[in-house]
């Protein structure tokens, strides 16, 4: 706890910063990348790789709340997700492609979530604490399956594709003349839209899990029996931290919308995205925020650049029996799976964890 | 008499009634031949599923690991099947019942050993050490089952494969004016011995009752002096040995075989546990034939609402009853 001489850095973390050297500097440049991302890496496929890093920091920030800081396992963390993302995308489809569709869709998903993730916390309730994550990988399932046959509404299979208020489409121009060599495009303008939003939701999840209501969830994961004879009602406590968590992260799904002005049920309500966020939130550090940010750089960054480098080596391999099936490109989650299984038995803190074992 | 022959407390028959009510009561909505046909498959599929989650409901209850990698043997049983069938490929084309069964019988016996191998490294590589810890082991075996689903593709390959039936099992009897496929009554029949099995090892042999006494209170089983990680590491083969057998006659059921099958299987499984209550082999029996049931009759009067409707009898039953039908232990 460094709650001593609270400076606007610490205010703005929250007094709580990252605690080693090498960590802060490694989410300096993290930060410094993301913000002058369309500068730094012009073209139409980096910045929309920096774009959905973004994202997905906001979405595996929004779990690490659930897992890492409450100690429950959810399943159902993609739906909800889904859920924001098709709010925006069957506004923006069926209604007008403005921004008061955007904002009606955004809060309908959100609204949504949050009643959603209220009624399994309240049946959660009653259940064995076992049962919460399959009963939330059977709702997850049943959500994926209605977003399939509800086809008039959600496009089934195949999505929806939509337009964007005129300020995102990339034919848009915000000035005439290139700044620093890079046109000020749509593309540019929805990229500092969800560098923005990304950033101020980040740092609220931060300012909440420090906040008396954090430590409240803190203490569940340690010991619910004790926090519970301490006066805390931890059902109530455990709920909160599921709509929360549910509703930061329909607002990611929100911004996947509209970065990819289409939406449908691979992209953000499969169970590989599901997959994804496990991953990214247990390598990175569970229960530390920076942790998921960074493990969801690590991730995205591995399904754009390690995939090519493994097809080089799966090349070079050629003549092996098995190997080249082993380290064929599409095979890079079997090595990201055992990546995880390590990081989950020798470092259960993650790689944050483990930066700051270290830190004196 | 009936009553304590069940061993049933007082009040507590009202989850025995619930099979024969739905079977009932489902008779007035269809044609009797067509009821007879969906009840014979609800059956069928309820026994397949059963294969499938008696293991796992002895794991979650005796060894109280919550394995999420169950479907990850379900998945190499089917693959193996497919193995098998390709090479015995002259005996499952021959209309003959005796090579068909022989091949049938080689497929589970495969399933059945690899399975089971496979079930054994993966308690010494992956569960021994997170024994206790339940979010650890929610996460390795997540990690496992990612791991063991791309392996599976490293070694048969992305796309779908085809697993025909034999030729004698194709087509179906008709009784009663009812088609009923002769496939499932060999999956019925299966199903039937492996539940007379594990109710006879479980209830008649000295290693039964000792796992009955573990999940029931594992401290004292251990006071008294035996070792519970060797009836661990024993439950946790059968258990995955079992769940390849299930994989064997579920590709067979579907007649193809793709890479999710297990984990699409894992759904309905962690259901029929929750609605059976864990650690109980009779409540998985009957929370299996009930999913089956519901399945086929809501997949016959609304066929998009099969899934959801399983979903929905887990959520009214555990807000009848929170630990499941036929709760076990002290909870």
């Amino acid at each position: 706890m460094r709650r001593g001489a609270a400076g606007p850095l610490d205010r703005l973390l929250s007094g709580d910063r990252p605690g080693t050297p090498l960590l802060s500097v490694l989410l300096l440049l993290l930060l410094a990348a993301l913000a002058l991302a369309p500068f730094l890496f012009p073209g139409t496929r980096s910045v929309a790789v920096a774009a959905r890093i973004c994202i997905f920091i906001v979405l595996a920030a929004s779990y690490d709340v659930m897992l890492g800081y409450t100690g429950i396992a959810s399943f159902a963390h993609t739906m909800f997700f889904g859920m924001g993302a098709y709010g925006v995308a069957i506004a923006l489809a069926k209604l007008s492609a403005g921004w008061g569709a955007v904002l009606l869709g955004t809060v309908a998903g959100v609204l949504l979530a949050i009643v959603v993730a209220v009624l399994i916390g309240l049946l959660s309730l009653r259940v064995r604490a076992v049962f919460f994550s399959m009963i939330t990988l059977a709702v997850a399932s049943f959500a994926l399956i209605l977003a399939t046959q509800l086809r008039d509404l959600t496009g089934g299979e195949d999505g929806l594709t939509f337009s964007v208020p005129e300020l995102l489409r990339p034919g848009f121009r915000l000035a005439a003349e290139p700044v620093l060599g890079v046109p000020l495009d749509g593309r540019v303008i929805t990229y500092y839209l969800i560098f923005a939003v990304s950033l101020a939701l980040f740092l609220l999840m931060l300012r909440i899990v420090n906040s008396p209501f954090g430590r409240v969830l803190q203490a569940i994961r340690e010991n619910e029996f004790r926090a519970e004879a301490l006066g805390y009602r931890t059902v109530v406590y455990r709920t909160l931290a599921g709509a929360l968590s549910a509703a930061m992260a329909a607002l990611a799904g929100a911004l996947m919308a509209l970065l990819l002005r289409y939406n449908g049920p691979d992209v953000t309500l499969s169970f590989a995205v599901m997959v994804d966020i496990l991953l990214m939130v247990v390598i990175g550090g569970m229960g530390t925020l920076y942790g998921p940010a960074l493990g969801a750089v690590v991730l995205v960054m591995a399904e754009y650049y390690l995939q090519p480098a493994m097809a080089g080596l799966s090349g070079a391999l050629a003549g092996w029996p098995l190997l080249p099936a082993l380290f064929d490109p599409d095979r890079w989650l079997l090595w990201l799976g055992l990546l995880f299984v390590l990081v989950v038995y020798f470092f259960p803190a993650g790689i944050v964890g483990k930066l700051r074992e270290r830190a004196p | 008499m009936i009553a304590r022959w069940l061993s049933l407390r007082a009040g507590d028959w009202a989850p025995y009634a619930l099979l024969p009510l739905l079977v009932l009561a489902t008779l007035p909505v269809m044609s009797f031949s067509t009821w007879l046909t969906l009840t014979v498959a609800g059956f069928a599929m309820g026994m397949m599923l059963f294969l499938m989650a008696a293991g796992l409901t002895l794991i979650f209850g005796l060894m109280q690991v919550f394995t999420f990698a169950h479907g990850a043997f379900i998945t190499l049983g089917a693959y193996l099947a497919v193995s098998v069938f390709g090479a015995l490929a002259g005996w499952s084309s021959a209309t003959s019942w005796a090579l068909n069964l022989a091949v049938l019988a080689a497929a589970l016996a495969v399933a059945l050993l690899a399975s089971g191998a496979a079930g054994y490294v993966f308690e010494r590589l992956i569960i021994r050490r997170v024994y206790g810890a339940h979010l650890r082991q929610i996460l390795i075996t997540m990690g496992g089952l990612i791991i063991a689903e791309q392996l599976v593709v490293a070694i048969w390959g992305a796309n779908p494969l085809p697993l025909p039936k034999p030729a004698s099992f194709q087509g179906s009897l008709i009784i009663a004016g009812a088609a009923i496929e002769k496939y499932r009554l060999i999956a019925v029949v299966l199903g039937l011995a492996v539940y007379a099995g594990l109710h006879l090892l479980l209830n008649r042999t000295r290693v039964g009752l000792l796992v009955r006494a573990g999940v029931e209170n594992i401290e004292m089983v251990e006071a008294l002096g035996y070792r519970i990680r060797r009836l661990f590491i024993g439950v946790f083969v059968t258990g995955t040995a079992l769940a390849g057998i299930g994989g064997v006659m579920w590709g067979l059921y579907q007649e193809l075989v793709t890479r999710s099958i297990g984990s699409e299987m894992t759904i309905l499984i962690f259901i029929i546990l929750i609605i059976g209550g864990l650690g109980s082999i009779g409540g998985c029996f009957t929370a299996a034939i009930l999913v089956g049931l519901v399945t086929n009759y809501v997949g016959f009067l609304a066929p998009k609402l099969a899934l959801g409707s399983t979903i929905l009898l887990m959520m009214l039953v555990l807000l009848w009853r929170p630990r499941g039908l036929f709760p076990v232990g002290a909870g």
